[in-house]
């Protein structure tokens, strides 16, 4: 395995909820290397979700270090954590999330908009993109006409348009039928291996676990075990 | 696509709602350019007024007459160069409810206090020397289609002729240009003997005298030295500047400027209320897509912008349209309220107001919800879908 592109280090979150204080990660420690695909398991309230969102540099820790490929993006600001987001990471959610207002390939264009890309490359890189989920017969289509696997590829295809070196995923397949979320897992496999996208997945599901290649386990807010596929 | 792209789409999402909030803005700056048009038209004529030009009426009131008599101490008073006097005639022409400005006056004199004014068709000396003959404004000329050589029975609402006739026939010899807005140009002139002689009653006596004075500096102690010489006379008079003059004529129709601002208020509060509400429901419905787009890397500042960028469009476009409305409206309108309304357009200071104010409406309406997207938490955004 190669070096780490993902590195937490005695992490903490704690959230103040009314006169309550609550500790979501307990001092937590996580090594991902780069090109690796990591399934993160676990009990709901376990914090899975919420690792996810410091990897992403979504929110900030209480405490402990996170670099993402040497950055230290735990001392970034607001901004300059947009700005790192924008270059290194692509987000696919349970929901899809696509803005109902513009059309598959618009919507997979939008993260280019944060580039320096003319509007024809952004809309070539867009096309291609679909092309890789697919869907480039559907380029046109409004999020109310595809059906939800379509729409899932879409966002996978907004995740990694920019090429970001790493992509999180939390609950891809949660809101998809068995054969939708073996496509789109299927997807997410050759967005692994072929393109060697790092892939961080949050799921609920063994079988969608299955196919990444580590899994791992967090109980109360700490990693229980690992285990490789 | 771009921003812009992404702003259009955004307004376009709920149309209806977009639709009627437009419509209201439309209205509304519709009403501002028509009201501004109501206000330039009561303003234009203090706009106009000459510096060096005093007015003297009756103390007691604009109806009260004045004897003619009092031409020659003014004339001869000090700082004094020319005057002229007019008469109220309450001129009609066919309809009495239509009524215009029309007043005798000396011929040798109009042009020598209004040394403004051109003659673009006929004769000065013609009109000087026809008794019967009369000097129309060019606006006057355009909307009745009157031209020289015109015979024209001319209708009063308070004078008749000795034999009881309240028709007067005049001949158009000439016709005038004010060399500016056309203000001065809805009214009619002729001769003072001919009408004197002619009239049932009042001989002798004048509705106003316009003084042009020597040196505008002077023009205050000029009224008072006009004012002191009939002093506890049986018709005592009161001088002021043609702007001060024309000021008071139109505050008599009340104070049109606060009327036309406070109306003016209270519709752009009214619009603060409906847009700010438009954008912030807007806002608030779409809560997680701006989460997303946070995610995807746009930087709060630049989600701030998109929505401030919304409502700006909102503003402009629906605010553009409704100021552009009221200026083909006053302008079709001009013509056919000329006669009460001279000077009844949209300048250039209303139209600048008009662009501001759409602006300010557009920063206004947008500022508390960009503030809110801007403040948006995408983690508590995201874990509420």
């Amino acid at each position: 395995m190669s070096e780490s592109l993902v590195s937490v280090r005695d992490v903490s979150k704690r959230y103040v909820k009314g006169k309550e204080r609550v500790e979501v990660l307990h001092s937590l420690d996580l090594e991902v290397p780069a090109g690796d695909f990591l399934a993160l398991m676990g009990p709901s309230g376990s914090g899975k979700t919420t690792l996810l969102n410091l990897i992403g540099g979504l929110d900030t820790p209480s405490s402990g270090t996170i670099s993402i490929g040497g950055d230290r993006i735990d001392q970034m600001s607001s901004a300059q954590l947009a700005r790192w987001r924008a270059r290194n990471v692509g987000f696919i959610f349970q929901f899809y999330n696509l803005l109902p207002v513009l059309t598959a390939q618009r919507n997979v264009e939008l993260p280019l908009l944060l580039t320096k890309l003319g509007a024809s490359e952004r809309k070539r890189r867009a096309l291609t993109a679909l092309k890789v989920v697919g869907l480039e017969d559907r380029a046109k289509h409004y999020p109310r006409e595809l059906s939800g696997g379509q729409e899932q590829r879409v966002a996978i295809a907004r995740a990694f348009v920019s090429d970001p070196t790493l992509l999180l995923a939390d609950e891809p397949t949660g809101d998809l039928d068995r054969e939708t979320a073996d496509e789109v897992l299927d997807l997410l496999q050759i967005l692994n291996r072929e393109h060697g996208k790092t892939i961080i997945m949050v799921t609920h599901d063994p079988r969608a676990a299955d196919h990444a290649k580590r899994t791992v386990h967090l109980d109360k807010g700490s990693l229980v075990d690992q285990a490789a596929a | 696509m771009n921003t812009l792209h992404l702003v259009r789409k955004n307004l376009g999402r709920k149309k209806v709602r977009t639709l009627f909030t437009g419509l209201s803005i439309v209205i509304a700056f519709l009403l501002f350019g028509l009201l501004g048009a109501l206000r330039n038209s009561f303003t234009l004529g203090v706009e106009l007024a000459g510096a060096d030009r005093l007015i003297t009426v009756h103390k007691v009131s604009l109806v009260q007459l004045l004897p003619i008599s009092y031409l020659r101490n003014i004339q001869s008073t000090e700082g004094v160069d020319k005057v002229a006097h007019f008469t109220w005639f309450g001129g009609y022409y066919q309809d009495p409810k239509q009524q215009f400005f029309a007043a005798p006056t000396d011929p040798e004199m109009l042009f020598e206090v209004y040394s403004e004014w051109k003659i673009v068709d006929g004769s000065l000396d013609a009109w000087q020397r026809n008794r019967t003959g009369m000097l129309i404004g060019q606006s006057m000329a355009t909307i009745n289609g009157w031209k020289v050589g015109d015979r024209l029975p001319i209708g009063s609402t308070i004078y008749a002729q000795s034999d009881g006739n309240r028709s007067w026939e005049f001949t158009v010899e000439a016709i005038f240009s004010d060399g500016a807005d056309g203000a001065n140009e809805q009214a009619l002139y002729f001769h003072y003997d001919y009408f004197d002689e002619a009239r049932q009653f009042g001989q002798g006596q004048v509705g106003w005298y316009v003084t042009k004075v020597a040196d505008p500096d002077t023009s205050e102690e000029v009224a008072r030295a006009i004012d002191i010489q009939f002093a506890n006379s049986a018709a005592e008079t009161k001088t002021s500047t043609e702007k001060g003059w024309v000021q008071g004529f139109a505050q008599q129709f009340g104070n049109i400027g606060l009327i036309v601002t406070s109306i003016l208020g209270a519709v752009f509060f009214t619009m603060l209320l409906v847009a700010g509400n438009t954008m912030a429901q807007s806002v608030r419905e779409r809560t997680s897509e701006l989460a997303v787009l946070k995610t995807l890397g746009f930087s709060d500042a630049r989600v701030m912008r998109m929505v401030l960028y919304e409502s700006l469009m909102l503003a402009v476009v629906a605010g553009g349209i409704g100021l552009l409305l009221s200026v083909v409206m006053a302008g079709g309108m001009r013509a056919a309220v000329s006669q009460f309304l001279p000077g009844f357009a949209i300048n250039s200071d209303t139209l600048l107001t008009g662009v501001g104010l759409i602006i300010l409406l557009g920063l206004i309406t947008g500022l508390l919800p960009a503030l809110s997207a801007m403040r948006l938490n995408v983690v508590t955004a995201l874990a509420r879908r």
